[in-house]
This record gives C-alpha cells, structure tokens and sequence, in this order.
C-alpha cells in the first residue's frame, strides 16, 4: 500500500478550547446546584421552626404534638406489623410452594402499588359506609333488615386506618424479601432441607433470619409512604403529624407551628433511612456466588386451594374490591350525568401537563447529576459528584408535606425578588411568578422525585462499561457529545423507567400539592381530596379511577422485569 | 529522529483516608517518532497507570508529559483526553455497541467532510483487513476482529502517539503471537508511534523497539529487546525476560521425558 507514513494533521483537532472547557465543566456545578435545592428546604424549615415564640412551643407541646406523635408512632408501628406479615408471608407462599395459578398471583401481589394511600381510603369508606355494598350483603347473608341490626367496626378509626393502608403498602417488603427468598437463599435452604429440617422449620430457622435485611428496606420504604400520607389518615379521622403540619399552616396559617411538627418528622424520617441503609449494609454479605431458584413444593387439592385463597386475599382488599368500586362507581355515574364536568376534564388536563412538565425536568436533572459523577475526571469531582447525588437524592425520603412547607420560605424569597426586579426594569405589577403558578409545584415534584430519575439513571449508566467513555474521550470527544453520541443511545430504556416512574409519581402526588397548588387550581388528586373532605362523592371515582389506571402502568413493567427470575423457577 | 513522547520524573498516585498511596514515582521514558515502545511488567506494577496518565484520565502528582514538543500535562497544565490526540486501544476493545463498525471506525472523525470521512474509514478496514465487516455490529464480529476494529478506530484520526492496553489478552493462545506481529506491521504501515502495555514477555519481544521493564512503580531498563536480553540492567530483569523461555524449556523436557 503507498500511504505517506506520516499523514497529514486530520481535521479531528479539537475546535474551540473554550466552548470544550465549558462544556466539561459545566456538570459538577449543575449537579452541587441540583443538591443545594433539595437541602435548601430542610434548612428553611429549620430556620422557620427557629422563628416561633416560646408560648408557641408550649402550645403545640402540650396540646398538638402528643397525640400527634402518639398517633403516628401507632399508625407505624401496626402498618410496619400488617405489611411485614403480609409481604413476607405472600412472598414465602409463591416462592416456596406450586400451584395452579401460581404465576399469576405472583405478579397480582403487586397491584395495590397501584392505588394511592388516600385512594383505597377514599374507596373503603363508601365500600364499608353502613348502606355500602358489603354491609348490605352481610345484612343479606344473615337476614338482618335494619342497618342498625349488624354494626361493624367503623373503617373511620386508627385500626381502620392501619389496616388499609397495610393492604397497600404490603407490596414493598413483598418484592424485596421475594427476591431474597428466590435467588439468595435457595442453596442455604436446600442445605438446611438435606440437614433434616423441614419446609416449616426451614422458614423460622433460615429463611426468615436471612431475609431480615430485606424485610427491614421494604417495610422502611412502606412506612415512608405511609408517614407521607394525607388523604387516608385525614378521611378516616387520625390526627397525625402530617395532618397537623396541614391544619397548623392551613387553618391557622402558623408557619413557624407547622415547622415545628414537620421537624419531629424529620427525625422519624432519619430513623427510618437508617433502618433502611442498615438493611442494605447487611444485605451485601449475604449476597451468594451463583443465585439459583428454590424449587418449590408442589401442592394438591385442598391445600392449593387453601393456599390460593389465601395468596390472593391481600389482591382482593388491596386492589380487585377498591378497583371494582371505582369502576362501578363511576359507570354509575357515567350513566347518571351521561359524562364529566368541565372542571374534572380541566383538572384532569392540569394534572397531565403538571406530571409531564415534571418529569421533563426531573428527568434532565437527573441526568445532569449521575452525569457529573460519571463524567468527573478526577477522584476528588467524583467523590463531589457522588455526595451531590446522595443530596439530591433525600428528597424521596422527605415527607410531602414537610417539603413544601420547608419551601415556601425560599419561594417567597424568590417571588420577592423576581417581583421588584421585574417590577423596576419592566413597569409589572407585583405577583406571584412562582407560588401563584404551576412552577412552584413543578420544582416540589423535582426535589421529592429527584431520586428516582438519578438512582435510575445510575443504575443504567452502570451497565455501560467505564472504557467505552476513555474510547470516546481519546477520539476527540468532549463530555458534552459523549453524552449524546454514546450514553443516551445506550441510557434510552433506563431514561424511559425513570421517566414513566415519575410520571405516575407525579400524577398521584397529594400531599405536597394540596399545599403549594394556586388559587383555583386542582389536579386528579386535590379533586379527589376535596369531594372526599366535603363528603360528596360526586366524581371522585372517576378521577380516583383515573389515577389507578395510570399506576398500572409502571406496576406492568415491574412484573414484566421480575418475569424471567419467576419463570426461571418453575421447571 | 527526534524524541516524540517524553516522560520526565512522573509520579502517579492517590489520596486514601490514611494518606498517599503512590503508584509510580520518578519515570523517565523516551521513544522516538514511528517507534513502538512497551511496558511490560507483572500485574500491579503501575504499567497501565501510567498509559491512563499519558491518555490523561490520571492526574499527574509530579512531572511532564510532552508529546511532540508540545506539555501534555506538567505543572500547571493538564490537557483533557479529547484534546491530547492520544489515540488508545483498551483490553476490552471498548467497541460501541449501538453503533456498526463503520461509524465505530469514523467515531473520532467527526469534523471531517462526509466524503473524506467514507474514504478514510474505507481505508483503516482495508487495512486491517476487514473491509467487509463494515456494516456489521460489535457483537456479530469474533474477539480477533474487534480488536482489529477497535485498532482501526484508534488509528483513524491519526493520532500522535497511539497506546495499548494489554491488546492481545482477551485472544486464545494460537491468534496471539501471529497477531502481535500483524499489529506491529499495521502499526508501522501507519508511521506510529506507539506504547504497548503487556506483562507477557513473548508479546513485548515480538512487538516493541524498546522495551521497559516496570516494577513497582519504577521502570528497570529502557532499552532495545537486544540489550534486555543479552544485557539486563539486574537479576530480576534477567529473572523476568527470561521467564517464558524457562516455561518453554521445562515443557520441552517434560515432554521429551514423557515422550
């Protein structure tokens, strides 16, 4: 071949060292403002709960936060009791035993992930209402006539609240103790069969104690999401610190107050991620070499009956009877008014653009962040980048409610500002430009589902071995147009479960929206909340319906993802 | 022939919680224009460290790194990768999976007109003998022919000077040496200048003008394969050059005993 040995300089030399240099440095300080935006609200609140006088203090001390607190710390530990039992239980059922339908109830256990903590509330109260469906039928079966002859326990209770809100949060410790239970331990669970134990005592004495890591993370995250909830615990009459941090600033418009209490829930938030860390701290040395299936114990006739009827009991309470009630319902009054009003269509249309909006930033932010750690060229930018994705990533732990009140300090400033600076350069009159728009709810949506885009997108980027950017980087490449010609290719089904996850996330969200939202402004969920405070139960289920048809999506993909370890299982 | 690549007292390392770990200290290294150079050294030895360093995805504690006159990195200055037109070829061939090997090829060639750019990479898979694989993916081509690919790649934008990390470890036995000497000549038909990272001795003999042996963060002799092997600068380089022709020796006996 007659090449010239030495080539002439190719046109690859780089461009503009400027535009290069900007382009690569641009992630770490995005990533350190991404982190400081999510601290920047615990630290409002602190500095608000500063604010209070002493006299205000005593008050909420003696006569709010006892039962408060007393009630919350009930409501967690009977949810923690119900979900371990039966998360656990379901989980050691389908992995443990065959038979028919197995499959099936295997993904159906997931479900109730679907419905909103206020939602199943919302659905149990007309479902167990004195006239209701299930009353009447008791009253059917034992041929009582009067309402007054047959009472139930009354659902609006803290029993009642406890119950249905361990119907649905179940499915966290049932997914993670289901994977301990299928994979991990099956080699030690077969070792301890050949030593003469039995399936009973192999449960007790080894696979309970092993899946512990797993049962402490998924009840931690189910009792987040409970500490988290405000519909529920509101429609069925428990004052807990979440309702309290509402009526304080609501009704009594007493910030310092409401900081307060949102500050003691902070403490059992931190008690809760360090249960939550322990778990996954301990889970990492009982991970084994090859994870290979247990294979289960077929059963026949009455014991596969019995065993059906009870995998699929916690279906029934947590999703199938909910979901038929809202279909129901909402037939009904499809029939009766022969459509929806504009106002639910309107709210309906706030809810989608709001959850969209959403997720578009959570997800670019979540990008910016795992992209700052991936990116760093040295040690020292990546430790920063990852204590910055560990920041930005608490707002999923933080309770709605104490979110956006943590907010409202910084955003009044903000408003302030944008206000006298507009006002002075442009002539505009002073408003609301963030709290009096969608934007304020926008940025809520990002601090608490930051978490889920950045894990998601860091768990994908993991996937993408490390040589392929050095590749791209002695090419000629910047950190700007690696990310565009390499990762995102590669991120898109990462990106696409982030974004479906906060999507959903978003369209739920109540807690945080009922504080932050503008004048006159509803989404699906404060419409439901509001007929349901008000009693109504006018076109509640229609939006309720509409948000539990949206849960399912992700809840679909999920099963699909566990699909291959189940179906690797079953012979 | 002037000097092309200059290493003068490089010392790489990192900060831990109890303090410096260093990794290589006070390296010096030459090589001249065209010339192929290699590393070699057993695993731990601050060989592919100091690749990363010249490629510059290490920092630099201490020292220079020149190419062709101009500081790569040294005190005050440290030249991101994209722009030290060091072309690297890693262990793993590190192939883009989304893209065939055509775009693979042209991936450092983007600011080059899309006729030149077709003509170029047309070329490199002529030259390493895979033109017919261009519109192929990564995974469809065996372990011999992405690292032809990867090679094809790296040398498409012409870098200055190209490295190789452990290029010819993810091979069976057989393709090894064949293929060391395929890369030398490829490497030579491109006029470039090269560092070879490798801890087998049969490899470094078989590809390199100059051979380094490291240990422990320090290199022993620099010198042509000649003078290490009949020259070695103390016993270990004497020990360690002469590893695999022991290995072969005693296979030899063993099997002239068995036989």
């Amino acid at each position: 071949m007659s090449i010239p040995a030495s080539l002439p300089a190719l046109a690859s030399r780089p461009a503009a060292p400027s535009r290069h240099r900007i382009l690569n440095a641009i992630w770490l300080p995005l990533a350190v403002l991404a982190a400081a935006t999510v601290l920047a609200p615990l630290l409002s609140l602190a500095w608000s709960a500063l604010q209070g006088s002493p006299g205000l203090w005593l008050h909420l001390a003696e006569h709010v936060l006892p039962r408060a607190l007393s009630n919350t710390l009930a409501l967690l530990l009977g949810v923690g009791i119900i979900v371990i039992l039966l998360g656990t239980g379901a989980a050691w059922l389908v992995t443990a035993y065959d038979f028919p339908g197995r499959r099936i109830l295997g993904w159906a256990l997931l479900l109730p992930l679907a419905v909103p903590t206020y939602i199943i509330a919302f659905s149990y109260l007309d479902i167990l209402h004195p006239l209701g469906p299930v009353p009447s039928a008791l009253r059917w079966l034992l041929g009582i006539d009067s309402p007054r002859g047959l009472r139930l326990p009354d659902v609006r209770s803290l029993g009642g609240c406890i119950l249905v809100l361990g119907f649905v949060l179940y499915p966290y410790v049932y997914l993670t103790t289901r994977v301990m239970f299928q994979s991990q331990a099956a080699s030690l669970l077969e070792a301890a069969r050949t030593l003469g134990a039995g399936r009973t005592e192999v449960f007790w004495r080894v696979a309970l104690p092993l899946a512990r890591p797993a049962i402490a993370i998924g009840a931690s995250l189910a009792l987040l999401e409970a500490l988290n909830d405000i519909g529920a615990s509101e429609f069925l009459g428990v004052q807990t610190l979440t309702v309290s941090v509402y009526t304080t600033w609501i009704t009594r418009s007493d910030l310092p107050g409401a900081a307060q209490i949102a500050l003691s829930m902070l403490a059992l938030v931190l008690a809760l991620i360090l249960v939550e860390r322990q778990g996954r701290k301990r889970q990492r040395y009982s991970l084994t070499q090859r994870p290979r299936p247990l294979q289960p114990l077929r059963l026949r006739g009455g014991r596969a009956l019995l065993a059906l009827i009870l995998g699929w009991i916690p279906v029934v309470v947590g999703f199938l009877a909910p979901a038929a009630y809202l279909v129901e319902a909402t037939a009904k009054r499809l029939h009766l008014v022969g459509g929806v009003s504009a106002q639910l269509l309107a709210s309906l249309q706030n809810t989608v653009v709001l959850a969209l909006t959403a997720t578009l930033v959570t997800v670019l932010a979540g990008l910016v962040v795992a992209w700052a750690v991936r990116s760093a060229r040295h040690r020292r930018q990546a430790r920063l980048g990852a204590a910055c994705a560990r920041a930005a990533s608490l707002g999923y732990a933080v309770p709605g409610t104490v979110l956006a009140i943590g907010l409202l300090t910084p955003l009044a400033v903000v408003d302030d500002v944008i206000g006298h600076v507009l006002s002075a350069l442009f002539d505009i009159p002073p408003q609301l430009w963030l709290m009096g728009s969608m934007s304020a709810l926008v940025l809520v949506y990002l601090l608490r589902f930051l978490a889920i885009t950045v894990g998601g997108i860091e768990a994908g980027l993991a996937r993408i071995p490390v040589s392929l950017d050095f590749a791209a980087r002695s090419l000629g490449e910047n950190s700007a147009g690696m990310l565009r010609r390499i990762h995102l290719p590669l991120l898109r089904p990462a990106l696409a479960g982030a974004a479906l996850l906060v999507f959903v996330d978003a369209m739920k969200e109540l807690p945080a929206t009922l504080l932050l939202r503008p004048m006159n402004f509803d989404t699906l969920a404060t419409w439901l909340y509001a007929e349901a405070a008000r009693g109504t139960y006018e076109e509640g289920a229609v939006a309720a319906l509409a948000i539990v048809l949206a849960g399912l999506l992700p809840v679909v993909l999920l099963a699909r993802a566990g699909q291959p370890t189940s179906a690797r299982s079953s012979p | 022939m002037s000097s092309s690549l200059e290493l003068a007292h490089l010392a790489l390392g990192y900060d831990t919680p109890h303090g410096f770990k260093s990794i290589v200290h006070g390296l010096n290294l030459s090589l001249e224009q065209g010339q192929i150079g290699c590393l070699l050294g057993e695993s731990g030895c601050g060989k592919t460290t100091v690749l990363r360093a010249i490629a510059g995805f290490e920092p630099l504690r201490q020292g220079r790194i020149a190419l062709k006159g101009r500081v790569l990195a040294g005190p005050g200055v440290d030249l991101p990768p994209e722009q030290r037109q060091v072309g690297i070829m890693f262990q793993d061939y590190a192939l883009f999976p989304h893209l065939n090997v055509e775009r693979n090829v042209g991936f450092g060639l983007r600011r080059m007109p899309a006729a030149e750019r077709r003509d170029r990479v047309a070329l490199m898979l002529e030259r390493v003998g895979l033109a017919h694989t261009a519109g192929q993916y990564p995974h469809e081509l065996s372990g011999g022919q992405q690292q032809r690919v990867a090679l094809a790649r790296a040398l498409a934008p012409a870098p200055d000077l190209l490295l190789l990390d452990e290029p010819f470890s993810n091979l069976d036995l057989h393709t090894r040496e064949s293929l060391a000497f395929e890369v030398r000549d490829i490497l030579k038909q491109n006029g470039a200048t090269a560092i070879v990272v490798t801890h087998n001795q049969a490899e470094a003999f078989a590809i390199a003008d100059r051979i380094g042996v490291m240990r422990q963060g320090r290199i022993l002799q620099w010198d042509t394969p000649y003078q290490v092997h009949h020259h070695p600068a103390d016993d270990f380089v004497a020990d360690f050059v002469r590893q695999h022709e022991v290995l072969r020796d005693r296979r030899s006996e063993a099997l002239r005993r068995a036989g």
